[in-house]
């Protein structure tokens, strides 16, 4: 599995893409197949305020359940309701459909480019 | 040993044990070891090891099975089984006896594990759905979960699921005045260690404004009072402001008093009781507990939910286990895992058996009497159920005068007695009222019963399933054939690792039903009881002593709540003695997830201690914690010997190191069956265990309940162990317990107690010691057969294994792409039932025998295991196509090996007799094919499908 070098990345296994002041975020392929099949994705409210770091949303599957981290300070401005209608697209299309929220922010803190991901994620 | 020199097997332990005296030497010469004794010795750590028996043992010499009985008849005829009108929460009630005979005294059911691998269990599963039903059904709530320990930590649980789901801030949780006494002992100790403030109001009469701040609040419907009242208002004032609303509920009130649901509650609770489960000194029962829709994944304990098999037919399974606490660990909500599934069960098939107009019937039968009893005695209720007051000048008089004439009433306050009315009392009111009128006088009372708003007007088990077995004869073959899907001990071995899956004997097993051990109702008179504490006292005493222990509780009613006990008592300990700041339970990384969420629940916080590569407690990185912590350290807990299945050498380093710096040491005794008679945890440093009576003392494991999880404990935590306010004895074994109870039953579930007990006497310290040796040689036999074909994971000294084995599948995994899962299932296919998966290492096999297989059923296991290594490798030859072999395909029915054409590489023989010819003798054919999980937890349902979806 590759990843998107458009991207970048948390040690959590998320993936941020920046878009102006806005960062959508969703896992990597690597950790939805570390997860197994996922049945039940939990996200934050629109609008609601977000700390890096904290949790903000459980990723249920058959076997485990991960949390969801803000990779940003900010402010939620989408959620990906098709996902929580479906939650096999973190499956799926994580890097596309699979995305899960997206955070309005002001700083953005140091992340991870692609290359460095993949040192992270072959070890 | 072994019967003597004919060979014949005549003592009990001849009979518990599998293995023969042949067999044995057998094993053992395989294993390498001249004897039983020196097989243990030599796995053991020499350090902890008893020193040699001196006599002075308070085990009587083992008896053998009719002495057991005639010693238990005689303990039985100390007991009196008064006519109880004492209600709170406990009923007298009709078993069918198509249920007593067909589920309770049935291996099939009674013997089946949890329904961890669904499609060998498709009975039970059904038979909990329609559990799940008759809750929902009665509660008016969308989902019900698989049954709860008991009405009182239904409500706690209901109390931290109002906690985490409600909005509101605040930390207070109001209480309803008029609730079961025990409930509110329970809740006032649980809400402390988590840190809820409690407010007990009187929600029947405080305006809705004098709620104040809450995240949740919990009535009682009717009230303990027997008031039946509207709390429609109450909810609503809860709800404006983000709380949650609980209904603590009487089932067989909901069939004709509105249900807590269309009243607005969100959460409902209570005893499935009184549906055909005898009241057995207070348990075991099951609680059930209810949520609207939107709560579900919030639900604690067992749920079973409906997916699809690999046929697209519907199927069975618990569903959403991700919430459990095996998995979330210090994350966790709840520590429950087990459910009352043999309890649950009899409480479906009552309302199976009944029927909507039977369950109507025998409520309002109810009503009537007391109906009839409130006009002739003269109550003061005016809106009730079952349940009526009455004044009196004394009420201590009163009860003694009822007592005196077989009658037991409830005093309620100096000046009121109540009772409460059932089915038996309906069936038969003549000599009951001629008593009470005696007692109480006869006077013209309140001839009013139920306001009329509170009539109810829906239905409920609408379902064809509780349209359809109303005859005997029809209720007897649903029974049969719901128990003909599921595999039990009665078809072959269940080695789960972990689980101790032994033979629960049928003379352990008889004294169950005995109506002496199961008419008593839990708050009844000591001196009606005297029999129940004899037994209680001898078994605790005895337990005392195998684990070098001061004292026992048998009140928790699971190993979780036998956790929790432990972990309270600690908490207590450490406070009385001005150390509040120790609130720090360090828990190794290979710790049972259950052990970090009830550190959780005892208000703790958890840290977690690295393992070695063997499983081991990392000396190392306990030292560095317990110096990092060393001022809030309360407690370890370790499990001995470990969850690898390994005995420790360092034990003595870990546990006194923990002392050193002030903590307390908690040994988890689920691997007990390693040890007992050779070392006891209380002489290598425990302060504290908990036990599980349904694994190492013969209890079944019901097909997922009950247990029962003593805590055992040194004296100095004593004070601190679970009490009861309305206890016959708080005193164990010499000393006081003064601590919060777990349980809503002052002895937990004790119709069940009768079954360790004769274990216990039947087998003697002997023939412990001797079946201890066995369970070692039957997992140290199946690890030496295998370990050519699986690696045996984590092995102690001189590479032997404790009473279980992990059998690693990561490197066939990866060689021919075979799981884990295609082995359990496979295994189906030779008739057993898969071993532990994936726990405590994912990618492995637990396999743990114990002393009750012989060594035909060990090799027959083993030959199965080494033909499925041996499928495996043809699958990664690339001689099957990874997708379509004989392990990717199973379970095979028999509907898919004979219906329509056969497009698989491997032959129909292959995919249902792999063992052979041999095994059509034996067959069981699984009822469904591989279930789909991950469909299941995507769509959830979890009440009864319609018949047309089987079709």
């Amino acid at each position: 599995m590759t990843a998107p070098a458009d991207l970048k990345y948390t040690e959590e296994h998320e993936w941020v893409l920046i878009e102006g002041d806005v960062a959508t975020v969703g896992i990597t392929d690597y950790a939805q197949a570390a997860l197994g099949d996922v049945v039940f994705v939990e996200l934050p409210a629109v609008g609601s305020a977000v700390a890096a770091s904290t949790v903000v949303g459980e990723i249920e599957s058959t076997k485990s359940v991960g949390e969801l981290f803000a990779p940003i300070d900010g402010e939620v401005v989408e959620a990906n309701q098709a996902v929580v209608d479906s939650p096999e697209l973190v499956n799926s299309d994580p890097y596309g459909a699979g995305w899960l929220i997206k955070v309005r922010f002001t700083e953005l803190p140091a992340l991870l480019d692609a290359a460095a991901y993949e040192e992270l994620t072959s070890k | 040993m072994t019967g003597g020199t004919s060979g014949a097997r005549t003592a009990f332990a001849d009979r518990h044990v599998g293995a023969d005296a042949a067999q044995t030497a057998a094993m053992l010469e395989r294993v390498g070891h001249p004897s039983l004794e020196a097989l243990v010795c030599a796995a053991v750590p020499a350090s902890i090891q008893l020193p040699a028996a001196t006599g002075g043992t308070s085990i009587p010499a083992a008896a053998s099975e009719r002495q057991a009985i005639a010693e238990l008849r005689a303990i039985a005829t100390k007991n009196m089984v008064n006519r109880s009108l004492i209600g709170q929460g406990y009923y007298g009630t009709i078993t069918p006896a198509v249920i007593q005979r067909n589920v309770l005294e049935n291996p099939s059911w009674y013997t089946a594990y949890t329904p961890y691998q669904p499609e060998i269990s498709q009975g039970r599963l059904e038979a909990l759905i329609n559990f799940q039903q008759v809750v929902a059904d009665l509660t008016g709530l969308a989902t019900a979960n698989a049954s709860m320990l008991d009405e009182s930590t239904a409500v706690v649980e209901a109390m931290l699921l109002a906690r985490r789901a409600s909005k509101s801030a605040s930390n207070r949780f109001v209480v309803d005045a008029d609730l079961f006494p025990q409930t509110h002992a329970l809740l006032a100790g649980r809400a402390e260690a988590v840190g809820i403030e409690l407010a007990v109001l009187p929600l029947a009469t405080i305006e809705p404004a004098a709620l104040g701040e809450c995240f949740g609040l919990v009535v009682q419907y009717p009230g303990a009072s027997g008031l039946v009242w509207d709390p429609a208002s109450v909810i609503a004032a809860a709800h404006e402001q983000g709380a949650l609303a609980v209904a603590a509920a009487d089932l067989l009130a909901l069939a004709v008093i509105t249900s807590p649901g269309e009243l607005g509650a969100d959460i409902a609770v209570g005893s499935s009781q009184r549906f055909g489960v005898p009241m057995g000194f207070g348990g075991p029962h099951a609680g059930y507990l209810a949520v609207r829709a939107g709560l579900e994944r919030q639900l604690p304990g067992r749920l079973v939910g409906v997916s699809q098999d690999a046929a697209g037919k519907p199927a069975y399974r618990l569903t959403l286990q991700t919430r459990e606490q095996h998995i979330r660990r210090e994350k966790a909500t709840s520590n429950i895992c087990t459910a009352q599934v043999l309890l649950a069960v009899m409480a479906s098939m009552y309302a199976v058996y009944h029927g909507p107009r039977g369950i109507r019937a025998i409520a309002q039968n109810v009503h009537e009497t007391a109906k009839r009893f409130a006009a002739e005695l003269g109550s003061t209720s005016e809106s009730f159920f079952d349940t009526l007051r009455f004044e009196v000048e004394d009420a201590d008089a009163a009860v003694a005068a009822a007592h005196g004439l077989g009658v037991l009433i409830w005093k309620a306050d100096a000046r009121t007695v109540q009772i409460s009315l059932d089915e038996t009392v309906a069936e038969d009111p003549e000599p009951v009222l001629a008593v009470l009128t005696q007692v109480l006088g006869a006077s013209a009372g309140a001839s009013a019963a139920l306001p009329a708003a509170l009539e109810r007007t829906s239905g409920y088990l609408t379902h064809p399933v509780f349209n359809s077995y109303h005859s005997e004869t029809a209720m007897m073959r649903y029974l049969k054939l719901l128990a003909d899907r599921d595999y039990a001990l009665d078809r072959g071995m269940i080695p789960l690792g972990s689980c101790t899956m032994k033979l629960n004997a049928a003379t352990e097993m008889a004294a169950v039903t005995w109506p002496e051990f199961s008419g008593l109702h839990p708050f009844a008179p000591a001196a009606d009881v005297q029999g129940y504490l004899e037994l209680i006292g001898d078994l605790e005493t005895w337990l005392a002593e195998l684990t070098g222990y001061d004292t026992v509780s048998l009140q928790p009613n699971a190993g979780s709540q036998g956790e929790l006990a432990g972990l309270l008592a600690i908490r207590g300990y450490h406070r009385s003695r001005g150390d509040e700041q120790r609130n720090v339970c360090l828990i190794p990384q290979s710790a049972h997830g259950t052990n970090a969420a009830s550190a959780v629940l005892a208000g703790m916080r958890v840290v977690v201690v690295a393992t070695d590569q063997n499983g081991n407690v990392d000396l190392g990185d306990l030292r560095a914690k317990i110096e990092a912590h060393r001022d809030e350290l309360s407690a370890l807990m370790i499990t001995y010997p470990s969850t690898h299945g390994v005995y420790e050498h360092d034990v003595l380093e870990i546990t006194s190191a923990v002392h050193e710096a002030g903590g307390q040491v908690y040994v988890d005794g689920a691997n007990l069956n390693a040890l007992l008679g050779y070392a006891a945890f209380g002489g290598f440093g425990g302060d504290v265990s908990h036990l599980n009576l349904h694994k190492t003392f013969c209890i079944p494991h019901g097909g997922g309940g009950p247990g029962v999880g003593p805590v055992a404990a040194k004296a100095h935590l004593a004070p601190f162990l679970p009490g009861h306010p309305l206890a016959q004895s708080n005193e164990h074994v010499g000393l006081e317990h003064g601590g919060t109870p777990v349980s809503a039953a002052p002895f937990g579930s004790p119709s069940i107690l009768p079954i360790s007990w004769a274990y216990v006497r039947m087998m003697g310290l002997d023939g412990l010691t001797r079946a201890t040796g066995a369970a070692v040689l039957a997992a140290n036999y199946v690890a030496a057969r295998l370990r050519d074909h699986y690696p045996v994971l984590y092995a102690g000294e001189g590479g032997l294994v404790a009473h279980e084995c992990i059998l690693d599948v990561r490197t066939l995994s990866a060689e021919t792409g075979v799981s884990v899962d295609d082995i359990a299932k496979r295994l189906v296919d030779y008739g057993f039932h898969a071993p532990t998966m994936s726990f405590p290492v994912a990618g492995t096999l637990m396999v743990e025998p114990t002393e009750s297989e012989d060594q035909g059923e060990l090799d027959r296991f083993v030959d199965a295991m080494i033909a499925i290594e041996q499928e495996a490798r043809r699958v990664g030859d690339g001689e099957w196509p990874a997708d379509d072999n004989p392990l990717a395909g199973a379970p095979h029915t028999a509907e898919s090996v004979i219906a329509g054409e056969w497009g698989h590489p491997y032959s129909r023989e292959l995919a249902v007799y792999p063992a052979g010819a041999a095994q059509a003798r034996a067959k069981y054919w699984p009822p469904v094919r591989r279930i789909d999980q991950a469909w299941g937890d995507r769509n959830l349902f979890c009440s009864c499908p319609p018949p047309e979806a089987f079709a």
